[in-house]
């Protein structure tokens, strides 16, 4: 690993501080647990003189309800969401996502806001500068062209984020704060398909806060395949959330990760509802994964491997919520 | 640029003058001398880094040292009690848990940080906590096995 390069290092001790720090420096990077961001600054993958360093920000590290809602700070760590009871109890899809990202140190410290922000990754971008000159570099960083799909004009880099398709599936909210004030727009909003530029994020916004609504009667859990199952970035990661009524689908929502530039929403699954989870079913959520996720070469397993382990995932979890639910 | 870290390192206050670009791990090793805390794979993959910030388990390479201001640090330097090993440390030794001995600093920052959350954790609560340590020597069931010792006599003390 490469040293670290220069930087001015700015700790500003509330939001609104960091948020007009970021428009005075037009280049400086937020860095909040650094798990991420640290090494990829060690391997010239992001460049910048100034870095914002959130850990003084403490008024963004709470979980706390407020009404039918659940609120997280976004500098809440994913070992403080994994061990929450009210997270556990009523969002379970969120607590196994949490607890499912890296290792233990890495979630002691690593945040939901930085798991939420995370930088798409490639097998031909999460390299050293060395290795990725050998191969002439990449659009993404440096180079031209996606390596992974050659006549492609844009980045197929992978969102690999965990809490995110679990936040989708269970119809997430997220505060961004900005000079002008805060908005707050769905989570699946945030994301653009595009791996060189998959957040709608303006320049100077920080992700403050997600809402979580809390609704009851809704079975949630999520899932991934890793290469290691103590630590590693998905391959594919699925999570489902889902309310039955009688024999009969009420709500079913599926959201992936790892296998597209953002996490992806399966869509044209509300014809489910009012029909029970038969083989017909099943058929529908398949075709509709196939459909809308784009896993593509970008991890050391295969594209066909990744394509049937979602619809894998899937399947055991839309069961295994409908047996708990019945 | 440079600006004083000040810091609970160990138990004592400290105050250093340090780059902003220092990682926690360089500062330790290079600033200090504090070279228990090893450098492994360097990228946050290996857990051979692991110290204790605020009682929490934390990957010296990949945080900065002012990240730390104001926190409590303690590193494996930090484990002896007047001037004996520690009974984590000293569970390590009676077990085999050591062979080369690279991974251990972090397997014993690790498993301290869950024997004071947790000074009971079953076999399984334990193999959760130190995923995030790699050891390329013993095949972990002694290391499993020391942290298991430790508590043990931590119970029993």
């Amino acid at each position: 690993m490469s040293s670290m390069p220069n930087f001015v290092l700015l700790r500003p001790e509330t939001a609104a501080d960091a948020v007009r720090l970021r428009a005075a420096h037009p280049d400086s990077r937020f860095v909040a647990g650094g798990t991420d961001l640290l090494p990829n600054m060690r391997r010239g993958l992001v460049r910048t003189p100034a870095v914002i360093e959130l850990a003084a920000v403490r008024e963004l590290d709470f979980i706390r309800r407020s009404g039918d809602e659940l609120h997280i700070g976004a500098a809440c760590t994913l070992a403080a969401l994994a061990a929450d009871p009210q997270v556990a109890a009523a969002l379970p899809a969120l607590s196994e996502a949490a607890r499912a990202v890296a290792g233990p140190t890495h979630r002691a410290s690593a945040t939901l806001g930085g798991n939420l922000c995370l930088d798409t990754r490639c097998r031909y971008y999460n390299q050293s500068a060395f290795w990725r000159e050998a191969n002439q570099f990449c659009m993404k960083l440096d180079g031209d062209g996606c390596r992974v799909a050659p006549r492609s004009t844009r980045c197929h880099a992978a969102f690999s984020g965990d809490v995110a398709p679990a936040l989708i599936a269970l119809d997430a909210r997220v505060d961004i704060l900005g000079t002008g004030g805060v908005r707050t727009l769905p989570l699946a909003e945030l994301y653009r398909d595009d791996g060189m530029a998959w957040l709608a994020l303006g320049s100077e916004e920080l992700l403050t806060a997600v809402r979580v609504p809390l609704t009851a009667g809704w079975q949630s859990a999520y899932a991934k395949a890793r290469v290691r199952g103590a630590i590693d970035f998905p391959l594919s990661g699925v999570a489902v959330a889902l309310r039955r009524d009688g024999e009969h689908l009420a709500i079913l929502r599926i959201a992936c990760t790892g296998v597209a530039s953002r996490p992806c929403a399966i869509g044209g699954l509300d014809i489910l509802v009012g029909r029970p989870l038969d083989a017909a079913a099943h058929d529908i959520i398949a075709l509709a994964i196939k459909r809308d996720i784009l896993a593509m070469d970008t991890t050391v397993a295969g594209m066909a491997y990744r394509r049937r382990a979602t619809a894998v995932l899937a399947k055991r979890l839309v069961d295994r919520l409908w047996q708990e639910a019945g | 640029m440079k600006s004083i870290l000040s810091l609970t390192l160990n138990g004592r206050l400290r105050e250093d003058v340090v780059p902003h670009n220092t990682l926690l791990l360089d500062y330790l090793r290079d600033g200090l001398q504090l070279t228990g805390t090893k450098r492994g794979c360097d990228g946050g993959e290996c857990g051979a880094c692991t110290v204790l910030v605020d009682g929490q388990p934390r990957l010296a390479c990949s945080t900065l040292a002012h990240g730390v201001a104001g926190r409590h640090v303690e590193t494996i330097e930090g484990m002896r009690r007047s001037g004996r090993l520690d009974r984590l440390q000293r569970a390590f030794h009676e077990n085999l848990g050591t062979q080369c001995g690279f991974c251990t600093p972090g397997m014993v920052m690790a498993a301290e940080a869950l024997l004071r959350s947790n000074p009971t954790p079953d076999r399984e609560t334990i193999r959760s906590a130190l995923a995030g340590n790699l050891c390329r020597c013993t095949g972990y069931v002694k290391i499993l096995d020391a942290v298991e010792a430790a508590a043990r006599e931590e119970a029993s003390a």
